[in-house]
């Protein structure tokens, strides 16, 4: 699937004088840094190379690599993501660019019937990565503009990884590729550009499987992932000045999925508020409720669990629209608040 | 025209062109003139192929595929194996014909009737009762059943249900032989059904525009289950289908073992020194129900009686006799020692060990360092 990408216009930090790199440069500097170590890695994708990304992810990296290990390729996820199947079991660490994260569902089988059970079927590792820009907020309506990563954390045999700073951009992604699984790297459309921090490429990479806990607080505890964090921090900071100090944990991948950090904060706080940008129902929230409902930390809980996720609709198109449909600021602040009796 | 549409064969034979003729040439790669000629039907000149050197090795495996199938196809009846049985039977000339000359680097993904490209691959009769028994020593340790496997370390990829899912990773496996630069290509199997879906559409255009060492071969067994080949597809040939991707394509006789191994060949050599992909249509008919418990009552008799009038094996072994090359005598020496194998593969199988039903959860990562299932302790 391909499509005209360029018109999305995210908030740019791009060419503020803030000092550090965007998430996007992240990411790209993590590609750049992979395919310069380790001769295995091969990006490949739709517009990848001439045109460097439908997002300009891999912009510059073709003319410094060569078309043979930055790969444009037909339209044809299945046959994308098949051929980087195939590589990985040859040797090679193979990086898959969808154009959007919504053309994840024209891959399906490749992910899910041959990727996810080759190590369990036969002993067979398979180690791609899949990026998938993934997230709304842009006007870009329904087929351009979801979050398909709660239907595949249901799949045995796949990782899902859902980076939401810069450094995560960065280092995540390196895990990923170094990881023998397949992996789906679900990247944030929305911070690509509005994301900006200094980026320290020399540190340790953090492993996949662990949550990060973004702001200290003692009130309540907010779990989210992606394209929510900013929010989430941005409603702590508002609920900070009316006197309830919020614990923002950073999920980071949910499948391995954290629950222990999850669980430690909860039974500080008692209270338990998700957020994510994905639908509600059967999502990551629910699993999340279903696990901590099953352990001795539903014992912690002082007031029902709360979720602030985008409704069981579509995504639409009309920015009226939209703004309803992705959970806001307001509404992440006004359920915490109904939590806490404020 | 040829023994392939002679009196004996079925009516409406789908390699009948309209108008009796070869479909036009292609040169989308400016063929040598030794190259494989897209989309033309080959039954005289494959028919006048010598028989080659290898014969005996061609032979034994059919025999064997046959027999360790029918070793399996008794075991079905008697109650004794359970699951699913899906046959090879009548084919056996396609896969054994098709991967006894591959080397040891090259890859071969199979369907679900290449029992005989297992065994060409190196697979042990061993190895294949005890994925039908599931054992805990087998190639898929009992989380896999029947013909659904492969043993990687023997080059052969595991297939899936999903047909032909395998083809798009044959892209990669190709990718990488190109890269690797030492010659190596990929054979992918697929039938008739197969051809109607979007991976196979995807995989063939691929493979095309980036022109990679990878052998296309598509066994048109006449029936996908139930769907006769008239409702599958419209064109003359599949065969046809190469042209419009821009590579060669061609038409052979699939119970013809002498002939799918030479065009085969011809058609790996052409990989080898960097050709391209090829497309096969090798003509068979499948000769059992779709899998053991169907009873195929769809398939007219008729037609099931032409074919076995070709079967591929007898006639192999009467080319070979009527060559002075082998005697009754040896056929039936060959045919024993095939059951036997067989039966003692069984009796191995039998006495193996089953799967500990504790490690059910094991091995669905490669890294589960941080296991993503886990509950945490319940309170």
């Amino acid at each position: 699937m391909t499509t005209e990408a360029t018109w999305f216009a995210s908030a740019s930090a791009e060419d503020t004088a803030a000092p550090g790199v965007t998430y996007l440069e992240a990411l790209r500097t993590a590609l750049a840094d992979l395919l310069a170590e380790d001769e295995r890695v091969l990006l490949l994708g739709e517009d990848i190379g001439t045109m460097g990304g439908a997002f300009r992810v891999t912009a510059g990296l073709q003319d410094r690599f060569g078309g043979d290990r930055v790969r444009d390729t037909p339209m044809a996820e299945t046959a994308i993501v098949g051929c980087a199947i195939g590589l990985a079991i040859s040797g090679y660490r193979p990086v898959v660019e969808l154009q959007f994260a919504d053309f994840i569902s024209c891959c399906y089988d490749q992910l899910v019937n041959e990727a996810a059970k080759l190590h369990y079927r036969f002993g067979i590792a398979v180690p791609i990565v899949v990026r998938c820009p993934s997230g709304g907020a842009l006007s870009a309506g329904p087929f351009h503009s979801q979050c398909p990563e709660g239907i595949f954390a249901h799949v045995p045999g796949l990782k899902i990884v859902c980076p939401a700073t810069v450094q995560d951009a960065y280092g995540l992604l390196r895990a990923a590729v170094e990881d023998p699984d397949p992996v789906l790297f679900f990247e944030q459309k929305a911070l690509y550009r509005s994301q900006k921090a200094p980026l320290d490429a020399a540190a340790p990479v953090a492993g996949i499987g662990r949550a990060a806990v973004r702001r200290r607080g003692e009130d309540v505890t907010v779990v989210t992932y992606g394209s929510m964090l900013p929010r989430c921090l941005a409603a702590a900071e508002r609920l900070a000045a009316e006197g309830v100090e919020t614990e923002v944990v950073d999920l980071r991948s949910l499948v391995p999925l954290d629950l222990d950090t999850v669980a430690d904060s909860l039974r500080r706080t008692n209270r338990l508020v998700i957020v994510h940008e994905d639908n509600g129902s059967s999502g990551i929230g629910a699993e999340i409720v279903a696990r901590l409902a099953e352990s001795d930390a539903l014992y912690a809980l002082d007031a029902p669990v709360c979720r602030v996720t985008a409704p069981d609709t579509p995504v639409p198109s009309s920015p009226l629209l939209e703004e309803r449909y992705v959970p806001s600021v307001e509404r992440i602040v006004s359920a915490v608040r109904a939590l806490v009796g404020a | 025209m040829s023994h392939l549409s002679n009196g004996s064969s079925p009516p409406s034979a789908p390699w009948s062109a309209p108008d009796g003729s070869a479909p036009d040439r292609a040169t989308a790669d400016g063929a040598s003139p030794d190259r494989l000629r897209p989309g033309e039907v080959t039954p005289e000149g494959a028919r006048a192929t010598a028989i080659p050197d290898n014969w005996s090795q061609l032979l034994a495996l059919m025999v064997l595929s046959r027999a360790i199938e029918s070793r399996l196809n008794n075991l079905f009846l008697q109650g004794r194996l359970h699951g699913r049985l899906i046959s090879g039977r009548g084919q056996e000339a396609i896969p054994v014909g098709a991967t006894a000359t591959t080397r040891p680097d090259d890859l071969v993904c199979p369907a679900h009737r290449d029992l005989g490209a297992h065994l060409a691959r190196g697979t042990t009769p061993e190895e294949v009762f005890l994925q039908y028994l599931w054992r805990a020593d087998s190639p898929s340790r009992g989380r896999d059943g029947d013909v659904h496997f492969g043993v990687w370390s023997r080059g052969v990829l595991p297939m899936i249900s999903h047909l032909p899912d395998s083809w798009p990773v044959a892209l990669g496996l190709a990718l990488a032989k190109q890269r690797q630069g030492a010659g190596g290509v990929v054979l992918a199997f697929c039938g008739d059904g197969a051809t109607s879906t979007g991976s196979w559409h995807e995989t063939v255009n691929l493979a095309a525009v980036w022109q990679l060492p990878l052998v296309l071969i598509v066994e048109n067994n006449q029936y996908a289950y139930s769907t006769p080949v008239s409702q599958q597809f419209r064109v003359a040939s599949l065969a046809d289908r190469a042209p419009g991707y821009g590579i060669p394509g061609a038409r052979v006789d699939g119970n013809d073992v002498v002939a799918v191994q030479a065009l085969v060949s011809e058609a790996i050599a052409a990989a080898r020194r960097g050709g391209g992909p090829t497309m096969i249509e090798a003509v068979t008919m499948r000769m059992d129900g779709h899998a053991i418990h169907d009873q195929a009552r769809y398939v007219p008799t008729e037609l099931l009686d032409a074919w076995r009038q070709r079967d591929p094996i007898e006639g192999f072994a009467a080319r070979l006799q009527a060559a002075g090359l082998l005697d009754g005598a040896a056929l039936a020496a060959l045919r024993d020692d095939a059951a036997e194998r067989a039966e003692r593969a069984y009796q191995t199988a039998l006495e193996a060990p089953e799967p500990d039903p504790a490690a059910l959860t094991e091995g669905v990562y490669a890294n589960p360092a941080a296991p993503a299932r886990t509950r945490p302790a319940v309170g």
